[in-house]
């Protein structure tokens, strides 16, 4: 069949159908739900899957996250005289990271630090970290402005960068640069602004949420020491911790599940009370995806059913049909046409029924997730591919389930056919 | 040569015979009994010649009219149409054979409601592969043939039965087929929109159309040149007739 024929075909098809409106337009409702809410949902899921992807992606897919934790019977110290309590990560852990093993390319050391700051008139409570110039890289954030830390920053150094979280705490903006910031008894000076992300929410935190700036490691330690006082609930507790963090960087992304648990077996023989954690965002995007598989398959099943159902529906009309027009068929055999013209005729009419209700389909699964976009603030994303895949469907559907009145129609005997009243 | 005699040109074709029937049957089994529907016919139409067929029912006349147009097969003998053996066709050939040469005219019209008069009348052609300009070119001036000229973008509902029939006539003749098939071709129509459809077949027939239709009616078979008188399933008796043409 030539492209001219064709369209003579389809267009035929659709003034077939439009002469029963409404009947073609009720069976057109299977189709158009069963592609409109495949999409739609597709499109919420995907929002949210890719939501939580991109935060675990801006931990660094080839990083590795050590942090100290607070081991349990330290937690629950009820004796009062220990007032000081010891845990988590050293200096020691931190060299045989960075030097003892081949697949980590670089290793970052962060130190929290909960002091009081003051800028202008403006006095805060601030979470600063004491790190080295290589955790800007292992981030990957921009500077907002400014610089971000430097090897030259060492033990005397005065630099201080602020993330964007922190200079809007502080009502910082490129004019503060240069600028003199108050912490603790020391003075430091503003060097640059960078860029932050803040996991807001979620089991997912990334290193730099909450902190509001930074500065070399060596002053860190210099001028505050590693003790830290932390008040909570009435009384205070003042804990000795070395290292916060580390983040650790791998080659390759095959080596860093390996490199993972090698880290893991070093630390645990060396921390017997388990005061680490260590998160490997490889880790937690397989899971993500693996959930984002899961969920896709619970989605194709329905669709898969819907969509079913809606080929039910225009099989029932179609052959409704046949049984109509078995007159028009008699006419066309004997005038000449060929049983597969007529399966031809008919199984282009359900094509495009079907193809019409899942592009009607595609309409509703587009505006469904643009609605719920406005009105909430669940995010969500239409991928090209689900379009494709259920409109793809839904002229699938109108094959599969328009053969077989097709048939019908064509190995109808043309005398028989046109006797029929 | 007018568009009108144009429309139904016969180009020449080898032979005055146009169908030739050797001992034709046509057998159904019904049950556990055969039933000879024909029981051994053979006959010769020659071209331009206008035949009704007649009989009571059950005579064997509308099998006769199924196998001639092709759209039933005989269960032996010989059917040459235009000088091809059609009785063992497979059902594509033969529906090749039913375009190629045969033009079919039903009691009951059969116009397809949701195409147009013009549409309808290009059906043979579409099926042909003749599409376009060239098929409504073709179907403007078969309208213009049956008195439709003006009537190409009207749907089959919105016309009278006599004007419909001749629309059916038009699309019977869109192939300029070597014999048009009638089966009762006035049985739904009134006195006088009959007439006008046996007018135009007349003048079809006038133009050297072949023509082969059945018929009940002594009238109506008054306009035939042939009668051919069937009972149960054989040729009772073939006449030959001087048709009666209406006063002008």
């Amino acid at each position: 069949m030539n492209p001219s024929r064709l369209l003579k075909n389809v267009r035929l098809g659709i003034k077939t159908l439009m002469l029963h409106k409404l009947r073609s337009a009720l069976t057109l409702l299977g189709v158009v739900f069963g592609v409109g809410a495949v999409i739609a949902m597709l499109a919420v899921g995907e929002g949210a899957s890719r939501e939580t992807l991109d935060r675990i992606r801006r931990l660094g897919s080839n990083n590795i996250l050590i942090s100290s934790q607070k081991p349990a019977e330290v937690a629950s110290g009820g004796d009062a005289r220990v007032r000081m309590s010891v845990y988590g990560l050293t200096y020691d852990d931190f060299d045989r990271i960075a030097k003892s093993y081949d697949h980590v390319t670089n290793a970052v050391p962060a130190k929290v630090i909960r002091k009081e700051g003051r800028i202008g008139a403006r006095t805060l409570d601030l979470r600063l970290v004491g790190t080295t110039p290589a955790w800007f890289e292992l981030l990957e954030r921009d500077m907002v402005a400014g610089r971000p830390l430097l090897d030259a920053d060492g033990r005397d150094s005065n630099a201080i960068v602020l993330t964007e979280h922190g200079a809007r705490r502080l009502l910082a903006t490129r004019s503060t640069i240069g600028q003199t910031v108050r912490i603790g008894g020391s003075y430091f000076e503003v060097v640059g602004i960078v860029r932050s992300e803040a996991g807001s929410g979620g089991d997912i935190q990334t290193p730099d949420s909450n902190v509001d700036a930074y500065m070399p490691i060596q002053t860190a330690v210099e001028r505050f020491g590693d003790t830290n006082v932390r008040r909570e609930a009435g009384s205070r507790t003042r804990e000795l911790v070395e290292l916060h963090q580390i983040l650790v960087q791998v080659d390759d992304l095959e080596n860093v599940m390996p490199t993972a648990e090698a880290l893991t077996r070093m630390l645990q023989t060396n921390h017997p009370k388990g005061d680490f954690a260590m998160s490997v965002p490889l880790n937690l995007i397989r899971q993500a995806e693996a959930t984002r598989r899961t969920f896709n398959a619970v989605l194709g099943s329905i669709a898969g059913i819907s969509l079913l159902v809606g080929g039910i529906g225009i099989m029932n009309i179609m052959l409704a049909s046949v049984t109509e027009r078995t007159r028009e068929i008699g006419v066309r055999r004997a005038i000449g046409a060929k049983r597969r013209q007529i399966i031809g005729q008919f199984l282009i009419e359900t094509i495009v029924l079907s193809t019409t209700g899942g592009l009607v389909g595609v309409g509703i699964g587009l505006l469904i997730p643009w609605i719920i976009a406005r009105t909430t603030d669940m995010p969500t994303v239409v991928t090209p591919w689900s379009v494709l895949l259920s409109v793809g469907i839904s002229a699938g559907v109108g094959i599969v389930f328009g053969i077989y009145p097709a048939i019908r129609a064509a190995s109808l005997d043309p005398i028989i056919a046109l006797r029929h009243d | 040569m007018t568009a009108t005699d144009a429309a139904i040109e016969n180009p020449a074709r080898t032979g005055s015979a146009v169908v030739e029937l050797r001992d034709v049957t046509r057998v159904y089994r019904m049950g556990n009994q055969d039933v000879r529907a024909l029981a051994g016919v053979s006959l010769t139409i020659e071209r331009g010649s206008f035949w009704a067929i007649m009989g009571s029912s059950g005579s064997g006349k509308s099998t006769m009219l199924n196998v001639l147009g092709c759209l039933d097969r005989p269960t032996s003998g010989t059917y040459l149409l235009e000088g091809q053996n059609v009785a063992t066709l497979s059902d594509d050939e033969l529906s090749d054979v039913r375009l190629a040469h045969l033009g079919f005219v039903f009691q009951n019209f059969n116009l397809i409601p949701q195409l147009t008069v013009r549409e309808n009348i290009e059906l043979p052609l579409n099926y042909q592969g003749i599409d376009g300009a060239e098929s409504a070119q073709r179907a403007a001036e078969l309208a213009q043939l049956v008195g439709l000229g003006d009537r190409l973008g009207h749907r089959p509902t919105q016309l009278s039965g006599g004007q419909q029939q001749r629309v059916a006539i038009a699309r019977a003749l869109a192939n300029n087929p070597a014999i048009l098939l009638a089966d009762e071709p006035t049985g739904n129509l009134d006195t006088r929109t009959g007439d006008e459809v046996m007018a135009l077949l007349d003048d079809l027939h006038a133009q050297g159309k072949t023509i082969v239709m059945v018929t009940h009616e002594p009238d109506i078979a008054a306009h035939a040149t042939h009668h051919l008188h069937m009972r149960d399933g054989l040729v009772e008796r073939l006449e030959q007739n001087t048709p009666k043409r209406p006063a002008p």
